[in-house]
């Protein structure tokens, strides 16, 4: 203690911050950016994952990625959870709105919605596993709704898997959306409602003249991460069907060619190249959705 | 905001699970790598077997990895109890992994991976001396089992089988009586029309493809060899052949009977939501007629039947001279090469192997000990024409090479990929034919032969 109490004032805080930050930033290294750099330098090797010798082989995997049209197929399956992804996000910002304002059981409803996202992926495949059954729960109350000619087999079918799949998906995550709009739309301050509630205005205006503009950022922010999310979706068709019956994903494919064929080399270049997609499009995004100043 | 509290409450509560979910799947690890650190036993020379009062003087503290996470905590426990009987100073701890080939890759870049456990399979045969310690020249220990050429590199043997399976077709005897089905079908022909009398004459599904679950369908490719009626077929003809899907090869033929059964509505309604689990309380009670399955899942079926001897085996159908029933290893037991205990986990291999009872009773197989008796089910066979073999092994230089030509051409022999692709355009929801895949299957095998075969 009277090492520390000896130091200037400015010298504590540096030590205070450098050593708080300390556990984080190793944490960060150790899981996020060392796996990457390993990530770079396997997809330069034909390394199958336990060997232990690894053979350089140049941009051979990436060549192979890129003559061969059919790993690029599967993005079509993204497009899907694209679609799903404003959904999810109009579901989210119409549920954060309407409980922003002053709702019987809103806390109640806030938990209902946000309980998906505390559930664990695969518990959620395998729910939605019975949900979709020919004789699951969909299906039984379609029956007791009176809407028995709606029955399908929602997995079997090849023009509804993926909607199903998506419908599952936008499940599961919207209540991380509805949490981050929630907070945003909690920030804008009562008394602005309260002006405009005197200058006549409903709750529509409200929603269209306040929170949107408020949270704009938030929405940009939200879309972002639900568009990188689409382009990489994996565990929802994988615990529920494999990537079998037309519903493979490019992350499921590569996790194939890792685990299944032993091609770590090749599946570490096709994480980098999803990688890439990913900055790209991210990149895009914010271009085209200008930034105000 | 004092509703809050039930969020955050839930909250928390995940927390908690998921903190002692963590804590009690680490436990074992943890506690095998300290004992074992404090442990500075033998050496590296490879083990030999104890005998007589050696066995008193080995000791140490050995992990046991298993696959079997059904019965790890209630008939593992007492073969160790046996097993101490005989070795008092050895402790042995079991830790069962439930996706056991995934889980186990992945421990296998560490150090940290047991004393004792099951070799994976996708371990390229090349690469065992790495990881595995060398049990012994495999000409001696011939003399005492069989299925030791599937893991043995260079006349040395890093496994020996846990048991030896059998592979064909599982069916219900009740309802192939009940269908009116006397005989059992021996040809393609008379098994298909089987699977259509079990359709039109009772309630039960002819032939259940576990498509979900996968790992299911590749089941299929143990029986290649019965389809091809010749032993050599899988290790030696097909890795000389440009044409391995082409008409009139047994790959061929062997997935016919998969479409031709999807296409016909042989098959469970919506193959796209099977339950492995249920499906074999199913078969057991007469809801399902036939599954391609392995001998292990003989005994799992029985143990759910309300009357066991309705559960039969029959070799998968075939059109060749005569008809083979392969043998081959279920999963090799091995030892660890950064074991701290070797001895002690030798004193293990060799006592599970030909004392436990494990082979023929938990594996349902046969005991890889030589001149060990043939299992009940299969005493029906003695005297017919059925021949239960081992696959003849790959010829010297080219061991490895079908999965070698497999993995180059990401064709998946042993994966359920293209199975799947045959139900899903077996059942319409695809648009290319079974040429189609077939043709496409035998390019790909074609190009990657190429490539293996020159890099030789």
């Amino acid at each position: 203690m009277e090492r520390v109490s000896n130091l200037s004032y400015k010298n504590q805080r540096i030590l205070i911050i450098f050593l708080f930050s300390l556990v984080p930033v190793v944490l960060l290294l150790t899981f996020s950016y060392l796996p990457v750099i390993k990530m770079f330098q396997y997809s330069f090797t034909s390394w199958d994952g336990f060997s232990k010798n690894m053979e350089y082989v140049g941009f051979d995997n990436y060549k192979t990625i890129f003559t061969r049209p059919e790993y690029f197929a599967v993005f079509k399956v993204s497009l899907y959870y694209f679609f799903a992804t404003f959904v999810q996000m109009g579901l989210a910002l119409y549920f954060a709105t309407i409980l922003s304002f002053n709702v019987r059981l809103k806390n109640w409803f806030k938990g209902i919605l946000f309980f998906p996202t505390l559930l664990n992926g695969v518990a959620i495949g395998f729910i939605f596993l019975f949900f979709f059954k020919p004789e699951g729960t969909l299906n039984t109350l379609l029956e007791l709704a009176g809407l028995g000619a709606w029955q399908q087999k929602w997995l079997l079918n090849p023009h509804l898997i993926n909607i199903s799949l998506a419908f599952a998906s936008v499940w599961r995550y919207m209540g991380m959306n509805f949490i981050i709009f929630l907070g945003a739309i909690s920030s804008i301050g009562s008394d602005i409602y309260e002006a405009s509630e005197i200058d006549g205005a409903n709750r529509w205006h409200q929603f269209r003249h306040i929170i949107l503009p408020s949270i704009k950022r938030i929405l940009q922010l939200n879309l972002i991460l639900a568009v990188s999310g689409a382009i990489g979706v994996f565990e929802i068709p994988y615990v529920m069907t494999g990537g079998s019956n037309g519903s493979s994903t490019f992350v499921i494919q590569t996790v194939d060619v890792a685990f299944k064929y032993s091609k770590l080399g090749l599946a570490s270049a096709m994480a980098v190249v999803l990688l890439g997609i990913v900055i790209l499009v991210t990149i895009l995004q914010r271009v085209l959705i200008k930034e105000e100043k | 905001m004092k509703k809050t509290k039930a969020i955050t409450g839930l909250a928390a509560l995940t927390l908690m699970a998921g903190l002692f979910a963590g804590c009690s799947s680490n436990n074992n690890a943890d506690n095998a790598a300290a004992t074992n650190a404090g442990n500075n036993g033998a050496g590296t020379a490879a083990t030999a077997v104890p005998e007589g009062d050696a066995a008193k003087d080995i000791k140490g503290n050995i992990t046991v990895i298993t696959q079997r996470t059904d019965i790890v905590d209630t008939i593992f426990k007492d073969y160790a109890a046996k097993f101490n009987e005989k070795y008092p100073d050895v402790k042995v701890n079991f830790e069962a992994l439930s996706t056991y080939e995934d889980q186990i890759k992945i421990r296998m870049s560490t150090d940290d991976y047991g004393d004792v456990l099951l070799l994976p399979t996708s371990v390229a045969i090349k690469d065992l001396p790495d990881f595995f310690e060398p049990l012994g020249q495999k000409a001696d220990l011939e003399q005492q089992y069989t299925g030791l050429e599937e893991r043995s590199v260079d006349g040395v043997s890093y496994g020996i089988p846990i048991t030896v399976n059998y592979s064909g077709i599982i069916y219900n005897k009740q309802v192939f009586k009940d269908a009116g089905i006397t005989e059992v079908p021996r040809t393609i022909d008379q098994f298909m029309t089987a699977l259509q009398n079990i359709k039109d004459k009772t309630d039960a599904v002819p032939l259940y493809t576990n498509y979900a679950a996968g790992w299911t369908l590749t089941q299929w490719e143990a029986v290649l060899a019965t389809v091809a009626g010749n032993r050599d077929y899988v290790n030696i003809a097909q890795v000389a052949t440009d044409d391995n899907f082409v008409q009139g090869q047994p790959h061929y033929d062997l997935y016919k009977v998969m479409y031709d059964a999807a296409k016909n509505g042989l098959i469970e309604e919506d193959p796209t939501t099977t339950d492995w689990e249920s499906s074999k309380a199913d078969l057991a009670n007469g809801k399902i007629g036939t599954m391609v399955l392995g001998s292990w899942a003989i005994g799992q079926v029985k143990g759910l039947a309300t009357n066991p001897d309705d559960v039969g085996f029959m070799p998968f159908p075939t059109n060749a001279e005569k008809i083979l029933v392969p043998l081959a290893d279920d999963y090799n037991l091995g030892i660890s090469i950064h074991s701290k205990n070797k001895e002690a986990a030798r004193a293990w291999v060799d006592w599970f192997i030909n004392e436990s009872g494990y082979p023929t009773t938990e594996g349902g197989g046969m005991s890889p000990v030589k001149g060990a008796e043939l299992p009940e089910i299969l005493k029906q066979f003695e005297g017919t024409e059925v021949t239960f073999d081992t696959l003849t092994p790959a010829k010297e230089g080219e061991e490895g090479w079908v999965d070698a030509i497999d993995k180059e051409a990401e064709i998946g022999l042993w994966q359920p990929d293209f199975k799947k692709v045959i139900i899903e355009a077996a059942i319409g929801n695809r648009k290319d034919s079974y040429d189609d895949i077939m043709k496409d299957l035998n390019d790909k095998w074609k190009a990657a032969r190429a490539k293996v075969t020159a890099a030789q």
